[in-house]
């Protein structure tokens, strides 16, 4: 047994948040795991030909239709009972997920096949070269939504995708994060102990997009959860179960400020934009109860 | 056991008949007969597949690219509008080499929006990597479904096959079959068992990146195989018809061309006309003769231009056309003559679109214009 499921050697930029956290998924869901992959950063660092780092089973077929393709390897494991012992993961980014993929993986979820899907979120199309997508956060400077003289940026917030997983009344629904190891293994574990759809929802910095120093992701990773702008949370038969709650959540200029995606946002003139940020985290601090009451 | 169905029945028995684990398909008319009657196969626990509703074509097809990649012998079906939903993943499923057979029954696109037959949904997917057969009537329809998985899952091919039959006119009317027994059907296509598959056992990756130092050198393989497959689609059609005692499939039909003088070259349940067609003239002394295309992709050429040697006028009826070129038959027709050296008068004539009725008559005018004006996309029975 090699050392790691997904092995050294690809190609991912350094200190890049989905590397991390994908290798931490495959290892928690060990060998008997099959994985189909959206097109994107992690499908590419992963399987230049004639080169594979993935030391499972492993499918990529186009952007948008992982929900399908992982649909169909479910169904040939069922139809020859080999579903006991093999697992389906679905994985892509934030755009595979969110915006081209939502469709088929809407389908998935409602056909309720036994697959965990998973998105890594870093925020935008990092693998096209740093797009604004439907997950971007609002005023973030992205290649297709830049900060200029008449724009903060992103100006529409992040779509909330564990609403829409829930919406589809799958029984296992949750969020973690690269900066929170031990929690995203526990959740992944838990995900795969439940037979039906589940959706795992992964927040993974990444410095190129994001323009922080590689060395910086874990930080910046927990900041974010920190702060509440990323809320890690479990929902189990539709019901909120698990939240990591914060004893002191910290101000969101103290995440936004180490990434470059935000810089605008320090400058004279940007204090109502910057407030509006600290208003999505205080929301999100009051709707899912990330403050536990003294 | 003979049967008097529809070609959609005849095509939903031949797929159960082949019996595979994944059918997954999306609704369009008039593609629906055929996913409704295995749906209630599998409803009636008389076939044990998995039988998937799915939220589109571009997700069926997926979803069979996925449950062949894990080892499963797959089905589909799909039409017009579906089919080119599906396309990205028509192309990706050739690309990744997985044996998917899917039944298109051919419908017009889109726009105007029109349900009735011609060829132009299969015919945008030429370049897919899909080997293409098309069915002349409802017989063919099934002979040609266990022909194409013999073919798609033949280790030199590997290769998805597309089984095409006219919308309506096949797919909706009715015809005496004679639908196999399960015994003989086992005895003409083995069970599949792939080399590769998705396996924890043996973890391999599929549907890698290749860049520009392999990607060639892939594609050049599916070309070779799609050629490769111009061998094999012949005797695959000898072995049907030993085991099943009638002609079906295999890459061209010549009918009455030994000393035809003016051919037709056409695919698809038209050729049942052109053949009445030319029965009538022969008798009225004109050495007519018809050159049907089971087989468009790959293309036959050596075959083409065998058949019609010593033709002197060749006409073209195509049921789509490349807008601002040409009729895609007539470009490949076109090009395999030259190369075979030929020195054939060829026409093409754009014929059917949408559902407009190609009769006898119609094709006596295209006989009839063979003699006149040189056309390569000519337009039959348009109204003033």
């Amino acid at each position: 047994m090699p050392e790691h499921l997904l092995s050294p050697g690809h190609t991912a930029c350094a200190g890049c948040g989905q590397a991390l956290a994908a290798r931490l998924v495959i290892d928690t869901a060990g060998p008997n795991t099959i994985i189909v992959n959206n097109t994107g950063c992690l499908e590419v660092f992963t399987t230049a030909y004639p080169e594979s780092a993935w030391e499972v089973p492993f499918i990529h077929s186009l952007f948008e239709n992982a929900g399908a393709v992982a649909s169909g390897v479910e169904s040939a494991l069922r139809q020859t009972g080999r579903l006991d012992q093999i697992r389906v993961i679905a994985q892509a980014g934030d755009g595979g997920t969110a915006d081209i993929g939502l469709q088929a993986l809407s389908g998935m979820w409602e056909r309720g096949h036994d697959i965990l899907s998973i998105c890594y979120d870093n925020e935008a199309y990092m693998n096209t070269g740093i797009q604004r997508s439907g997950l971007t956060p609002t005023y973030t400077s992205t290649t297709t939504s830049p900060a200029g003289k008449a724009s903060a940026g992103n100006p529409r917030p992040k779509k909330n995708v564990m609403e829409i997983a829930l919406a589809h009344g799958i029984p296992y629904v949750a969020s973690a994060s690269a900066g929170f190891p031990m929690d995203l293994q526990k959740k992944v574990k838990k995900a795969l102990a439940i037979r039906g759809p589940k959706y795992l929802h992964i927040h993974v910095p990444c410095p190129l997009g994001w323009r922080h120093e590689p060395a910086d992701t874990y930080r910046v990773a927990r900041l974010a959860v920190e702060t509440g702008l990323f809320p890690m949370v479990e929902f189990e038969g539709g019901q909120q179960t698990g939240a990591y709650t914060l004893s002191a959540p910290k101000p969101v200029a103290e995440y936004l400020k180490l990434q470059g995606r935000f810089r605008h946002l320090f400058k004279p003139g940007a204090e109502a934009a910057l407030q509006e940020i600290q208003a999505i985290a205080d929301r999100n601090i009051a709707r899912y109860g990330l403050v536990k009451p003294a | 056991m003979k049967d008097f169905i529809e070609g959609s029945d005849a095509v939903a028995r031949a797929v159960a008949l082949c019996r595979p684990g994944v059918i997954s398909a999306y609704p369009i008319t008039p593609q629906t007969h055929i996913v409704e009657f295995l749906a209630s196969m599998v409803a009636d626990g008389k076939l044990k597949s998995q039988f998937i509703n799915v939220e589109s074509e571009h997700s069926a097809a997926s979803l069979v690219l996925g449950a062949s990649a894990a080892g499963e012998r797959v089905f589909s079906a799909s039409s017009s509008q579906g089919l080119i939903l599906m396309s990205e993943v028509l192309f990706n499923i050739a690309g990744m080499r997985m044996p998917v057979v899917l039944a298109c029954v051919n419908r017009a696109l889109s726009a105007p929006i029109n349900i009735w037959n011609d060829q132009q949904d299969s015919m945008a997917v030429r370049d897919s990597g899909w080997i293409q057969l098309y069915a002349e009537t409802g017989q063919e329809c099934g002979d040609l479904i266990f022909q194409a998985y013999r073919l798609a899952e033949s280790p030199e091919v590997r290769v998805p096959v597309m089984v095409c039959l006219d919308g309506y006119l096949l797919s909706h009317g009715l015809e005496v079959v004679d639908v196999p027994e399960a015994a003989e059907v086992d005895k003409f296509l083995p069970p599949y068992r792939p080399t590769e598959k998705l396996d924890p056992a043996v973890p391999m990756t599929f549907g890698p990146l290749a860049g520009p130092d392999y990607y060639l050198e892939i594609r050049h393989d599916l070309h070779a195989a799609m050629r490769g497959a111009l061998k094999l689609i012949p005797s695959i059609a000898a072995d049907f018809s030993r085991q099943f005692g009638r002609n079906s499939g295999g890459l061209v039909e010549a009918y009455r061309l030994e000393d035809a003088e003016l051919a037709i070259v056409a695919a698809g349940s038209v050729c049942g006309t052109i053949k009445e067609a030319i029965d009538a003239l022969r008798q009225e002394g004109v050495k007519a003769g018809l050159l049907r295309l089971v087989t468009y992709r790959p293309f036959p050429e050596e075959a083409v231009s065998a058949a019609l040697a010593g033709v002197g006028r060749v006409a073209v009826l195509d049921k789509a056309i490349s807008l601002g070129a040409t009729g895609p038959i007539y470009a490949d027709l076109a090009t395999a003559l030259v190369r075979g050296k030929h020195q054939a008068r060829v026409n093409g004539y754009i014929a059917g679109l949408g559902g407009r009725d190609i009769t006898i008559e119609t094709i006596r005018e295209i006989f009839t214009r063979l003699s006149g004006e040189e056309v390569s996309a000519g337009f039959v029975g348009l109204k003033g």
